[in-house]
């Protein structure tokens, strides 16, 4: 009796133990960041005294605030293309029924398994082979081929829960197909919509590889800002940004996921 | 035999007082044949089922009604207008699915709305109208509810509003009450039953379950493999089934496979291939017979007598032993092997004080009239 409560006890110790570890591994790199972006000292080696002044230079450095200008320009663009053009795609593929549909789907969703450095180069080189100069729009249209992706993937997710005759049961009520799909099929696949269009924002917004290709010369986005500071050493206005990147992310990406969960007990109940 | 039986020579469609009418309609889905020119004619008012197996196109039928699926060959004509290609949001049906579709981002009220509101009716009227209809169904209680947060039945009720509040010409319904419990089934049978009645609209049901289609229908045409076996009034359906299949699948049945032997005015004699022979009473029917023809013989559970003495005076007597008893409560289901092999269900009213053992010889026996015999082509 007492050596298997003992063994319990030793097992959650373990399992305990683990998790910590495993929390520590991954967090405490961040973690040293954060700390160290409140830090006053110039140099991040040694503790001096907590200060806000990092982030105060943040918020007044101009460079920074046009990289976090192009950074939304582009996710702002991306997402909103995405959005349309993947629940439309999404939609498509659910629906009907043509040549070359199975094929399609697998395509729409290439980009999600394809590295990004893949991505980068082949966008780069076509660029070049049809002579468009690089620009903010340029990165706009290379996130557009990942967004589109997880929208797309999102939004047919939800497409497949839901019941596959509300379409015909608006129909019957006078619908046109156009008004059925607005006023019925629209509705129902929005949670799936916006839950999509955060996860691609927050993609977006972090991107640094494809950015890093596709970007014009004056077209800085924030993580590209973020490595051409760092080569000339990490100083605590960097980590304090980061830290700023990191919480506006994580936010997002939480809404992104109670909006998901939501929609799903709603469903279940 | 039985989609030119049905065909009204002179059906002019305009003023005959038809809902819907079918006329050699085929649909292929694939390469696949569900549907294979299939003739209906529904008058007004009526409670119309369409009764049949799961596959046996009766689904697709209702589809083609309401304009979901486009006929690969024949006409779809409601209330005199040919609606062939019409797409659904232009006729004049509305549905009750299966699984409700019901829009879970409205509430109940906005649900049972939306059709007027597509069709732009001014706002006291569609208030007036919901309101009205939700207290046909017994929903006013819940206006503001949202689709998942009510029960089946509740849901069910809302699936009827939402159609019914329109207005319909033809109200299609497939296995409306599919989903529901038993008890829940039973309730909703009555209802639907009422509302038929108070509202006069032709009725269009899909139904499996054959006794749902028996107790609520006016008339009921049985499907199988995408064809019309039989239109007929419940009663014309059970008592005087036109083949085996309709005979086997409204209620239980005993089929015996055979040839006809013998003749007469009044009787026919049949020979099993289990050497069993068995008088039938000749059907006021139109359909005739030849000697030697393959027929198969239909006796209905409840119509075979069980006797411990061979004392039948006249009819089909026949000696076997008990197999099987099913306790039913009302009823019992005894299983007989007759001496010829053959099993045979019987029901009893629950009278009997002690069964036999299956040593014990016991007779089975009907009467000539209780007795059919159908054509026995495609018998399962």
């Amino acid at each position: 009796m007492a050596k298997s409560q003992l063994r319990v006890q030793r097992g959650f110790l373990w399992q305990g133990l683990f998790t910590l570890l495993m929390f520590f591994f991954m967090y405490l790199p961040i973690l040293v960041l954060a700390l160290y972006s409140f830090n006053q000292s110039r140099y991040s080696a040694s503790w001096e005294g907590f200060t806000l002044a990092w982030y105060q230079k943040l918020f007044s450095d101009a460079r920074i605030l046009f990289a976090l200008q192009n950074s939304l320009t582009v996710a702002f663009c991306a997402v909103g293309v995405s959005a349309v053009v993947g629940t439309l795609m999404a939609v498509g593929l659910a629906r009907y029924r043509f040549p070359g549909r199975s094929l399609y789907r697998g395509i729409s969703y290439l980009p999600l398994i394809i590295p990004d450095i893949a991505i980068a180069v082949a966008t780069l080189i076509f660029l070049a082979v049809v002579q468009i100069r690089l620009s903010l729009w340029t990165i706009v249209a290379s996130h557009v081929v990942f967004c589109l992706a997880y929208v797309g993937l999102i939004v047919s997710t939800r497409l497949a829960d839901l019941n596959p005759h509300l379409e015909e049961a608006a129909l019957d009520l006078g619908a046109t197909p156009f008004q059925a799909f607005i006023k019925v099929l629209l509705p129902q696949l929005m949670p799936g919509i916006i839950s999509g269009c955060l996860l691609a924002f927050v993609l977006s917004l972090d991107d640094f590889l494809i950015a890093s290709f596709t970007a014009g010369s004056d077209a800085t986005t924030l993580p590209l800002e973020i490595y051409s500071r760092i080569r000339t050493g990490v100083k605590p206005d960097i980590n304090a940004l980061s830290v700023v990147l990191m919480l506006v992310s994580g936010l997002v990406f939480l809404i992104a996921e109670s909006i998901r969960y939501q929609s799903t007990e709603k469903r279940l109940k | 035999m039985s989609q030119t039986a049905v065909q009204n020579p002179d059906a002019n469609s305009t003023d005959t007082g038809l809902d819907v009418e079918l006329r050699k309609v085929f649909k292929v889905f694939n390469g696949e044949t569900a549907v294979r020119g299939v003739d209906l004619e529904i008058h007004q008012g009526e409670f119309f089922s369409i009764l049949g197996p799961s596959g046996c196109g009766k689904t697709t039928t209702l589809r083609l009604i309401a304009g979901f699926e486009m006929p690969s060959a024949g006409e779809v004509v409601i209330q005199g207008k040919s609606m062939t290609y019409v797409p659904p949001y232009r006729r004049p049906v509305n549905t009750v699915f299966q699984s409700y579709a019901l829009f879970n981002h409205l509430t109940v009220w906005e649900n049972i709305a939306f059709g007027l509101r597509i069709k732009g009716l001014p706002k006291a009227a569609i208030a007036e109208r919901v309101k009205e209809t939700l207290k046909l169904v017994k929903m006013e209680a819940f206006t503001n509810r949202f689709p998942t947060q009510l029960s089946g039945g509740q849901q069910q009720r809302v699936a009827l509003a939402r159609a019914l509040v329109n207005r319909p010409a033809v109200l299609l319904l497939d296995e409306p009450l599919g989903a529901l419990d038993l008890k829940l089934r039973k309730e909703m049978q009555v209802e639907l039953s009422n509302l038929h009645q108070d509202l006069g609209l032709t009725f269009v049901m899909v139904t499996h379950d054959q006794e749902e289609a028996l107790s609520l229908s006016d008339r009921i045409s049985v499907m199988h493999e995408g064809q019309i076996e039989q239109i007929g009034t419940p009663s014309e359906i059970y008592e005087c089934p036109q083949s085996a299949f309709v005979a086997d699948f409204i209620g239980d049945t005993n089929l015996f496979r055979g040839r006809v032997y013998a003749l007469d005015a009044s009787e026919i004699q049949v020979v099993t291939e289990t050497k069993m022979k068995i008088a039938v009473q000749k059907q006021s029917s139109s359909m005739s017979w030849n000697s030697q023809e393959a027929v198969v013989v239909s006796v209905r559970p409840e119509k075979i007598q069980l006797n411990l003495e061979p004392s039948c005076v006249q009819g089909n007597c026949f000696e076997g032993r008990l197999k099987h008893v099913m306790y039913l409560g009302t009823h019992v289901h005894c299983v007989v092997e007759l001496n010829s092999g053959d099993r045979i269900t019987v029901k009893q009213p629950n009278t009997f004080a002690s069964l036999p053992d299956p040593q014990t010889p016991i007779y089975a026996y009907w009467t000539p009239k209780d007795c059919l015999v159908l054509a026995s082509r495609d018998t399962a």
